[in-house]
């Protein structure tokens, strides 16, 4: 299993390097690079969290001597830590509804937002675009299957449902939108972060494109974690579970006898 | 006003939280049930993980029965020579229901057996109340006994060996009924996740003859203990009880419990059975629905633990 995994990991490293290798060079004559910034690259959860919104800001940097192009298109792409999910589906058998079969997603972002300053399809080719693995139809999402671990067609119903299972909750989202240019070279781009986040290490992927053919790139990262008091009950539920149970249940005898003294009539 | 949960994982407000505890309370004071067969379903309802719903509400359930039992012991409304009993069928009735739940689990499908087996319990022991206490009450209307006691009526098990008199429910019977009653209740608890309550008081009345006066409080002992000890499990195995979760329910849950108690004694016997019936059987109603409906999303996920 970890092989097949590794195995299409490494190809698709490949086809992404090539990607990659193809577009800058098509473009060393002229070359840009873009510097970005994060509002905040950790982000705790305490007791009222309830999602926040982060934002990224960036500039385009012309090589020395080189002009700033007429236009440029900005696409960050942000994953959240690799987790594996059953997506089951039901069917009527015998009049009631069962799960009759189930597909594994494995090692997939529990977190993915596509963010854009205009519709992905204007911004670069089909192919460029499934290359690099930019939009929700476009990144990879291997499945278990028989043997195999591989991504299917976009259209499969598991993966479309499992993309629209997950967007209910914002957790898999493209908004054409999210960026904006404040002047021609320096972006904006709002991360939302939604209540349901799962905690651990996120990578953004910033790409740069312009007339259809990227330019650069950068990577940036994000922490999110539990924090004071939600972080302790946490840790302790998980390291020292028969005492935190223990405690649970002591507590909850002390809340019911504090009760039956406080509402004692007789 | 918003809380974050931290094992549950996402916030959720907390005067919703509190007012579910307040009401499952309520009816778990009235009727001397632990409520698990209601809450539950409602946790999951409003988004909270099943794995983490069941665990946390069985601490909810201790607490709410602990207050309850208090009371009905201050009003001598406990048999506790019955519930030491029933205890100790029932210990041996939820580690047998553990061992079966962890060999289903192997075999999947373990979520359809769950949903079929709350249809088939609330459905046939809900209809059973309420076709019973409106009996019992169309009797009364009449003019006669609300109570079938027929002097001479002796069901086989009267004729068990190791006969035992509990005073307080004024009852002499075999030691065997007692402790198969509890071990059952303890199997269909582990397997189901539920106290078990609905179930124990229906048997402690019809077959036991136990009066409904002494059922509700010494059913709220047994529940108190397994779902304490059921507390203490699963937050050493599984990790899934989300303390503030559930004393925010717990809260809730003693305060609503305090006046339900109260209620219920005020109530006759035969509408309080007529009352949980209907409960019951809609709950059952409700999982029936749900399982001949055609649902929403044909489709759902669930993280597998332990990632890749």
């Amino acid at each position: 299993m970890n092989r097949h995994a590794a195995a299409l990991a490494l190809s698709s490293i490949c086809w992404f390097g090539a990607g990659l290798w193809l577009s800058l060079g098509a473009d060393t004559a002229q070359a840009e690079k873009i510097v970005v910034s994060l509002s905040n690259h950790h982000v705790a959860i305490n007791s009222n969290f309830s999602g926040e919104d982060l934002v990224l800001f960036g500039a385009v940097q012309p090589d020395t001597g080189a002009q700033l192009r007429d236009s440029y298109d900005v696409v960050v792409t942000a994953t959240g830590p690799r987790q594996s999910y059953y997506t089951r589906r039901k069917a009527r058998v015998l009049g009631i509804w069962v799960n009759v079969n189930s597909r594994e997603f494995v090692g997939v972002p529990s977190y993915l937002t596509v963010l854009s300053n205009r519709h992905l399809t204007r911004i670069a080719s089909p192919d460029d675009l499934r290359r690099l693995q930019i939009g929700l139809d476009n990144y990879l999402l291997p499945q278990r299957i028989g043997p195999d671990i591989a991504d299917t067609v976009r259209d499969d119903p598991f993966r479309v449902a499992f993309v629209s299972i997950q967007g209910e909750d914002g957790l898999y989202t493209e908004d054409p939108v999210a960026t904006t240019f404040i002047t021609p070279n320096v972006f904006r781009v709002g991360v939302p972060i939604p209540s349901q986040i799962p905690t651990g290490a996120y990578d953004l992927d910033i790409k740069l494109f312009s007339g259809g053919s990227l330019l650069a790139q950068t990577k940036t990262t994000l922490d999110i974690t539990k924090a004071g008091f939600e972080q302790y009950i946490a840790n302790a539920a998980r390291d020292h579970g028969l005492l935190y149970g223990l405690t649970t249940a002591l507590l909850a005898l002390l809340t019911g006898w504090i009760a039956s003294v406080v509402f004692r009539r007789d | 006003m918003q809380i974050y949960l931290p094992i549950a994982d996402l916030p959720l407000n907390v005067f919703l939280l509190f007012g579910m505890g307040l009401a499952v309370g309520f009816i778990s004071g009235m009727f001397g049930i632990g409520g698990g067969f209601l809450m539950t379903p409602l946790l999951i309802f409003i988004g909270v993980p099943p794995a983490v719903s069941v665990a946390s509400v069985a601490s909810h359930i201790a607490a709410s029965s602990f207050s309850g039992a208090i009371a009905y012991w201050r009003k001598r409304a406990l048999d506790v020579a019955l519930a030491l009993m029933l205890l100790g069928g029932g210990i041996l009735g939820t580690a047998a229901g553990v061992w079966l739940f962890t060999k289903l689990r192997a075999l999947g499908q373990l979520d359809l057996m769950i949903g079929l087996s709350y249809v088939t319990l609330l459905s046939a022991v809900g209809g059973l109340m309420v076709y019973e206490g409106a009996g019992a009450i169309l009797r009364t209307r009449r003019g006669l006994s609300p109570v079938q006691r027929r002097p001479g009526s002796h069901v086989w098990f009267h004729g068990l060996p190791l006969k035992m008199r509990f005073k307080r429910s004024k009852i002499y019977v075999s030691a065997i009924p007692v402790w198969s009653i509890g071990f059952l209740i303890g199997f269909i608890g582990a397997i189901m996740g539920i106290g078990g309550g609905f179930l124990l008081v229906p048997m402690l009345i019809y077959l036991l003859r136990v009066p409904t006066a002494t059922v509700i409080g010494t059913s709220m002992v047994l529940t108190l203990v397994t779902m304490a000890s059921a507390t203490v499990m699963h937050a050493a195995t599984n990790h899934q009880v989300d303390a503030v979760l559930a004393f925010i329910l717990m809260v809730g849950g003693v305060i609503g419990a305090q006046f339900g108690a109260r209620t219920g004694q005020k109530m006759r016997g035969e509408r309080l059975r007529l009352l949980l019936g209907v409960l019951v059987l809609a709950v059952g109603l409700r999982f029936a629905y749900a399982l001949v409906i055609e649902p929403d999303n044909l489709y759902s996920i669930r993280l597998l633990e332990g990632g890749l």
